[in-house]
């Protein structure tokens, strides 16, 4: 099992440089270190010796890939490329370009993302999973056909619409909730509220038409046959049976998504003005602040190989026929 | 480029109207009444996105004879004659639906020279009007006429297909008629024809009452809200199926060859889609938008008119968000392909010295041909989605064009004003909901029946 992990940790590694090689070469494809500076320091008078002493501050003083001045193999070692992968990969997140601490900032703003998207994430499931399971229950009655359709309903309307309209309804008509804003302890609790009712709403369409199908595969299975003929109720079957059988299909895509939650969710924290992950991201795209988006990819692209780790882990905690090797 | 496709798009269903196997996958679909309505209303979403598509610069007035013929710079779509006038009667600032007035108030001097706080009246809408009592019989009158029209119209339309649909079945217009009311015939022509009228009928409505008041209210600078809902169709239906098309040769090839090939092609292509992967969808977008951006705003000299710079941007957009989506699919048809290949049929033909392409062509293709269509059906309807969402955080389509994300972008900012003002988001929602819905319903029944799970 240690070695299984070890291993993947080491898969990981390529992962990674591929994915700063990409980010890398999208932003200084356009961005030269020197247009960086100049867009820092302001348009106004920038002299040469200005933004070398930027770019010095800042380490983007070497070039980009091939470091022709240099001996032998640190050629290609001694670059601007290797220089701020290798910092990334000790989570050494550096300044961003605007001067602040993005280490700091990440593990600030990571708390309030994830007071929004744990309670969204665990209550979502849940309910999502009754859904699916009530559902089966009745499946081929009206009551199937209807909460079908109206699933489908609320998949095809757009995410932007139920922020919207939740805050319309329920900050600005009925006054229940603040329209936005964030604090943190369980004062803020009247902040999340909102946020979460309408991300679980949200999901609930695509989610109980998903865990549906899944039940409906295992439904068919002998041993729910089984369970039937020992004379087992049609609930004690689908809660004990076909839920735990199900579950293994709903972990493959259920647990890769939940180191994503520390990640946050663009859309909600910038509509309800949470400073979490998501937000900052919104802030540094509008700011193209190339630190903190390389960083910020970085660290996703870490959570989503730990969540394939996750995955892979909990298979043998749930299907014991699984081992890992 | 749009045409090229409809082309193709022709090309592929004579192919599919060849294969009787195909084709009879294809009735089966068609024969639910839900897949039949949603196709209808695809159809005509489609059909706006074409009238759109259709663009060219008109010729200026005013010109000596002679001389070579000078044109305007702002292109024109044929869509764009069709609204004319709606798309010329812009007001001032924000109106509701209907209204008379403007939504906010101004400030003016009487004539006795005292400032009174008033609501201007519009100048386009209930012009017609002798006063403000009117409005209500006026609206009701109109609306009858308009429906009666559409209705005509759409009546004499279905009358066409009748005939046809009985000379194919070598019937009299009135069997073919009666089998249809009684819903015996094979396809839910009934269904069809309801749906064809309904649409239409509104599209009517909309459209002649439109000439007369601002169904939909106007936005921030005194433009129509309804004659924009209707440009923005374009916008999202060429996102949906362009986007799948930059993505489906990449999905495809990739695809296949990994679970075809294995070895290190296999391990290369699952290295590309899991880098890929990894990185937070939306990140990768913005980051990419963001460097094209800043391509084109530094060569203004590539584009001649406003529309064509646009129209670039939305082919980069497409061109992006096609790069980032394929790795889904791409890892379905890897999966897919790895158990077809297994099976005997392809083995006696590796066996044999069948070639690899002919293999994947005859034996792997058309058996994943299933895989494919869900997952375009669904993407589409994602993709229309996303676009509003991209267009939110400042990354869509350019901020000039006409798109339901930037409507609603625009609306947000309003949500402060007392009252609100919510027409131009609520149309752009529905007119979303309703493109989203009948491509949802759609796919729904294509998987129904080619699914090979649930035969």
């Amino acid at each position: 099992m240690m070695a299984y992990i070890a291993r993947r940790l080491l898969y990981a590694i390529p992962i990674l440089i591929g994915v700063n090689l990409i980010t890398f070469v999208l932003f200084f494809m356009v961005n030269s270190p020197d247009d960086m500076a100049r867009a820092q320091l302001g348009a106004k008078q920038t002299t040469p010796e200005m933004i070398a002493s930027w770019k010095a501050e800042r380490g983007y003083d070497k070039p980009l890939f091939f470091n022709a001045e240099a001996p032998g193999l640190v050629k290609f070692s001694d670059t601007l490329f290797v220089e701020q992968s290798l910092k990334l990969f000790v989570f050494d997140f550096g300044k961003s370009d605007a001067g602040r601490d993005i280490g700091a900032d990440i593990s600030e703003r990571m708390w309030p993302s994830l007071q929004i998207a744990l309670p969204t994430f665990a209550i979502g499931l849940i309910t999502t999973i009754t859904l699916a399971l009530l559902i089966v229950l009745f499946r081929g009655t009206a009551l199937d056909t209807g909460a079908m359709v109206i699933a489908v309903m609320i998949m095809s309307i757009s995410g932007l619409f139920y922020i919207i309209a939740g805050q319309v309804l329920f900050s600005k008509i009925l006054h229940w909730v603040p329209i936005s804003g964030y604090e943190s302890g369980w004062d803020g609790i009247k902040f999340v509220i909102l946020p979460v009712l309408i991300g679980v709403f949200a999901g609930l369409g695509a989610g109980t038409r998903w865990y549906r199908s899944i039940f409906l595969e295992e439904i068919n299975r002998d041993y729910v046959r089984t369970a039937r003929a020992k004379g087992l109720s049609e609930m004690q079957v689908l809660f004990k049976h076909v839920l735990r059988n199900g579950m293994l299909p709903i972990l493959t895509g259920v647990v890769v998504v939940i180191p994503g939650l520390f990640m946050g969710s663009l859309i909600m924290e910038s509509f309800f003005g949470i400073p979490g992950l998501g937000s900052y991201m919104i802030d540094a795209i509008n700011a193209q602040d190339f630190a903190i988006v390389k960083a910020m990819v970085f660290f996703g692209a870490v959570l989503y190989i730990v969540g394939l780790i996750l995955t892979d882990i909990s298979y043998t905690l749930f299907d014991p026929r699984v081992r890992l090797s | 480029m749009i045409w090229l496709l409809v082309v193709a798009l022709g090309l592929w269903g004579w192919t599919i109207s060849r294969s009787p196997q195909v084709k009879a996958q294809w009735i089966a679909i068609f024969r639910s009444k839900i897949a039949m309505s949603s196709a209808i209303i695809l159809l005509f979403y489609l059909s706006i996105a074409l009238l759109d598509s259709l663009h060219f610069r008109l010729a200026l007035p005013n010109q000596t004879a002679g001389q070579a013929v000078q044109y305007s710079g702002q292109t024109t779509s044929v869509l764009d004659l069709v609204f004319n006038e709606i798309r010329n009667q812009t007001e001032r600032t924000y109106s509701a639906p209907f209204a008379l007035k403007e939504h906010s108030t101004s400030i003016i001097k009487d004539e006795a020279g005292l400032v009174q706080q008033v609501h201007l009246p519009l100048t386009h809408a209930g012009s017609h009007l002798d006063s403000a009592q009117a409005r209500n019989q006026d609206i009701l009158l109109k609306s009858l006429w308009a429906v009666f029209l559409a209705w005509l119209i759409s009546k004499a339309l279905i009358s066409l297909h009748i005939y046809w649909r009985a000379r194919v079945a070598k019937i009299s217009w009135w069997q073919q008629a009666g089998l249809v009311v009684k819903g015996q015939t094979d396809l839910p022509w009934r269904t069809a024809y309801l749906t064809f009228s309904l649409a239409l009928i509104s599209l009517g409505w909309l459209y002649l009452l439109g000439h007369y008041y601002h169904v939909l209210g106007t936005d921030k600078v005194g433009g129509d809200v309804l004659y924009q809902s209707f440009k923005s169709v374009r916008t999202g239906v060429l996102i949906g199926v362009l986007t799948t098309l930059v993505m489906l040769p990449l999905a495809l090839i990739l695809g296949i060859s990994a679970g075809l090939f294995r070895g290190w092609v296999d391990d290369v292509i699952q290295y590309l889609y899991t880098t890929l992967n990894s990185i937070p969808g939306i990140l990768l977008i913005a980051a990419s938008v963001l460097v094209m951006q800043t391509i084109i705003s530094n060569h203004p000299e590539w584009f001649e008119t406003a529309t064509e710079r646009a129209d670039i941007c939305l082919l980069v957009l497409v061109l992006i968000l096609g790069l980032t989506s394929w790795t889904g699919l791409c890892r379905l048809l890897r999966a897919e392909t790895l158990k077809i290949s297994q099976v005997e049929y392809v083995t006696a033909a590796r066996a044999f010295g069948v070639s690899r392409f002919k293999i994947i062509g005859r034996h792997i293709l058309p058996n994943v041909m299933h895989i494919v269509l869900i997952a375009v059906v669904l993407d589409f309807s994602a993709l229309v989605l996303a676009e509003a969402v991209l267009s939110y955080v400042g990354v869509g389509v350019d901020p000039t064009m006409h798109s339901w994300g930037n409507m609603i972008n625009q609306a947000r900012l309003e949500m402060a004003r007392e009252p609100m003002v919510w027409w131009s988001l609520l149309s752009a929602f529905i007119f979303m909901f309703i493109l989203v819905l009948a491509a949802n319903l759609f796919s729904d029944r294509v998987q129904r029946v080619l699914d090979p799970k649930n035969n």
